[in-house]
């Protein structure tokens, strides 16, 4: 077994404990340098919990949402939505009942590899973000929406949650303040789709995973028909640091770099010299992630990226001078999604790569609208034929068709519209490598049909 | 399917014509998962998970009994049952290899290294080796793009693997 557990992954900030520091790296300063678990003691010992401490039964819920609000903590699984706004907006007062809080810890999106380290090292600070979270939205339970597949994670969080309910930092009258709040781990078996908010929301109801319409938004009607907030795991993380330090040192640590506060997870993977994640100031130019990541290995050149995910829209070697945060990167028709980077380089096959991507989105849509459902396949089947040189005269604008019919406000989730932007980007920045798989004049795969039922 | 028992002890549950009865202990800790919800319906992957680890996969008896036990449709069992990926509908080998086939591992070498495991195990995505030992599968981006290619063997996660560690590395798993 001693080479199995040479080839055991083990994820790991690239950042030494002494550049890491309380008042600049709020996610990752408590992290150990042996990548070992944060027990509860260890959490106490560098702070932990005393956000909570200082906030309930201090300040009102009311008063965290302001500061919410004020320090724009913006949503980082993807979606950029200002955390503060969406809990401005759970319903909550007389005849409400409670909700709930979900954090989102379902990350599959392809290149994405940075809740894992929160979750496998430091459960406790999602814990303290959580109850921070409930605080501020009334919620009386909260789930911890977990992918099966990490297993690490699930130990980590299971060990962190008795201790916090033993410790009396989960359950009733938390921390004196006679606030009651507690957690359950929820943990996914598998399908992409159980990230999309909603889909989410049904999953953990215990049904297929299939998006809901909004409105009612989940903030009013969400798991069980009750108020329901869900946030990603690294934002959650952010609460304890803005109520513990303030809005204003928030929005302090990205300086002049981004109107965007805080800090930010960011990554490469690919063909880096030193792929890894890095908690930098928001708003970091894509550049100086490459440069951490030791630039490209060597003898490749980088001939695309994406900026946050398999979901984002392609970026040119140009961009990488751009501030990495999420209206910058929207103005460019891409997106900041995740922050982890994942490079393309010169020799590597866009049409492959998007055949790739497509393939993913097109096997883990859930089925439930048609230009997911049948768009995507039909993208693939199109991708399949140009990487084999095989494309038809026609299908490059065929496959444009396919990405506006994909894209925002024609189907029920962002799922399409997410597999649409890859897509379209690529066939933007690079539709001569489209062109070169069109062999075949227009119409020819119909030229001489096999006979249905007859073969 | 015809549901031949009907009690309200789901300890004591037997289910359809294929002869499937819930483990006791299984029966006591789907009932268990309940509590942690609002709705029994909610408990139903979970229920499915603790059935798979006990037999491997979810046999169709499997659905009703479940049903049964959380007091909800078979239909809706069996629609939950049919979605997620990580629910395995028919026999899965002792060991499922979950290879990630998501773009970072694809801009890494996924492709040399699911050759590699086609040549070696002699099967592709959804089958089996006969001698019941590995059931290979895609998956979902594994969120270890930072070691790419990388994969999953049971619980165990792995990266960056080459197609030269492929025997050594399965050889720890009988």
């Amino acid at each position: 077994m001693a080479s199995n557990a040479s080839l055991r992954y083990r994820c790991q900030l690239w950042q030494t404990a002494r550049e890491r520091q309380p008042e600049t790296h709020p996610l990752t300063w408590r992290l150990r340098e042996d990548n070992t678990r944060i027990d509860l003691d260890d959490y106490l010992a560098k702070d932990g919990y005393a956000a909570v401490r200082e906030t309930l039964g201090q300040q009102s819920p009311q008063d965290v949402i302001e500061t919410m609000k004020t320090a724009n903590v913006r949503g980082r699984g993807g979606g950029g939505f200002s955390a503060g706004m969406k809990w401005s907006l759970t319903m909550q007062g007389e005849g409400i009942p409670r909700g709930y809080l979900v954090c989102n810890a379902d990350e599959m999106e392809p290149g994405t590899f940075k809740d894992r380290l929160l979750l496998e090292q430091q459960p406790h600070l999602l814990i303290e973000g959580m109850i921070l979270g409930a605080y501020a939205n009334n919620s009386a339970y909260g789930y911890i929406f977990l992918r099966g597949e990490y297993v690490e994670a699930a130990r980590s969080i299971d060990k962190a949650l008795a201790e916090a309910r033993e410790a009396g930092w989960l359950g009733t009258d938390i921390a004196g303040s006679g606030f009651d709040f507690d957690i359950a781990l929820h943990t996914g078996a598998g399908r992409y789709i159980c990230g999309e908010e909603t889909a989410l929301i049904s999953s953990l109801e215990g049904g297929r995973a299939n998006p809901r319409t909004k409105p009612p938004f989940p903030g009013q009607s969400g798991a069980w028909g009750k108020p329901t907030v869900v946030n990603n795991v690294e934002t959650l993380c952010n609460v304890p640091g803005v109520m513990r330090h303030g809005a204003d040192w928030y929005q302090g640590l990205s300086g002049e770099r981004s109107d965007d506060g805080g800090t930010k997870l960011y990554g490469v993977s690919g063909q880096v010299e030193r792929a890894g994640l890095w908690e930098l100031p928001i708003g970091t130019p894509g550049q100086e992630i490459l440069e951490r990541a030791g630039g490209m290995r060597a003898g490749k050149s980088l001939k695309a990226w994406l900026p946050g995910g398999g979901s984002t829209g392609f970026l040119l070697p140009e961009h990488l001078e751009l501030p990495l945060d999420f209206d910058t990167i929207g103005k460019q028709g891409s997106r900041l999604g995740t922050g982890l980077l994942t490079v393309v380089t010169e020799e590597q096959s866009i049409v492959s790569l998007l055949r790739n991507l497509e393939s993913f989105f097109a096997r883990e849509s859930c089925g439930w609208c048609t230009p997911c459902r049948d768009g995507l396949p039909w993208t693939v089947k199109i991708l399949e034929s140009l990487e084999r040189g095989e494309g038809e005269v026609g299908d490059l604008e065929l496959l444009q068709e396919l990405a506006g019919d994909l894209g925002p406000g024609k189907t029920f989730c962002a799922h399409a519209p997410g597999a649409s932007m890859p897509l379209s980007s690529a066939l933007k920045h690079f539709r001569d490598e489209f062109e070169r798989g069109v062999s075949h004049p227009s119409r020819a795969a119909h030229e001489d049909p096999i006979p249905v039922g007859n073969v | 399917m015809n549901q031949t028992v009907s009690t309200n002890d789901p300890t004591t549950i037997a289910s359809d014509g294929d002869g499937f009865v819930l483990n006791e202990e299984d029966a006591r800790a789907i009932v268990d998962e309940r509590g942690h919800y609002e709705q029994p319906q909610a408990a139903c992957i979970e229920a499915l998970k603790i059935v798979q680890r006990r037999h491997g996969w979810v046999p169709d008896g499997a659905i009703p009994a479940i049903a049964e036990a959380l007091g909800i449709g078979v239909a809706e069992v069996e629609g939950v049952a049919t979605f997620y990926s990580l629910i395995f509908r028919q026999p899965v080998g002792r060991h499922v290899i979950l290879l990630c086939d998501s773009s970072s591992c694809f801009l890494t070498g996924y492709d040399t290294l699911y050759a590699e495991f086609t040549r070696h195990l002699g099967i592709r995505f959804g089958q089996t080796t006969p001698d019941g030992r590995f059931t290979l599968l895609p998956v979902c981006c594994l969120g270890a793009c930072d070691r790419g290619p990388a994969l999953m063997i049971g619980e165990d996660t792995y990266g960056p693997v080459a197609p030269e560690d492929v025997a050594e590395l399965l050889e720890g798993y009988e």
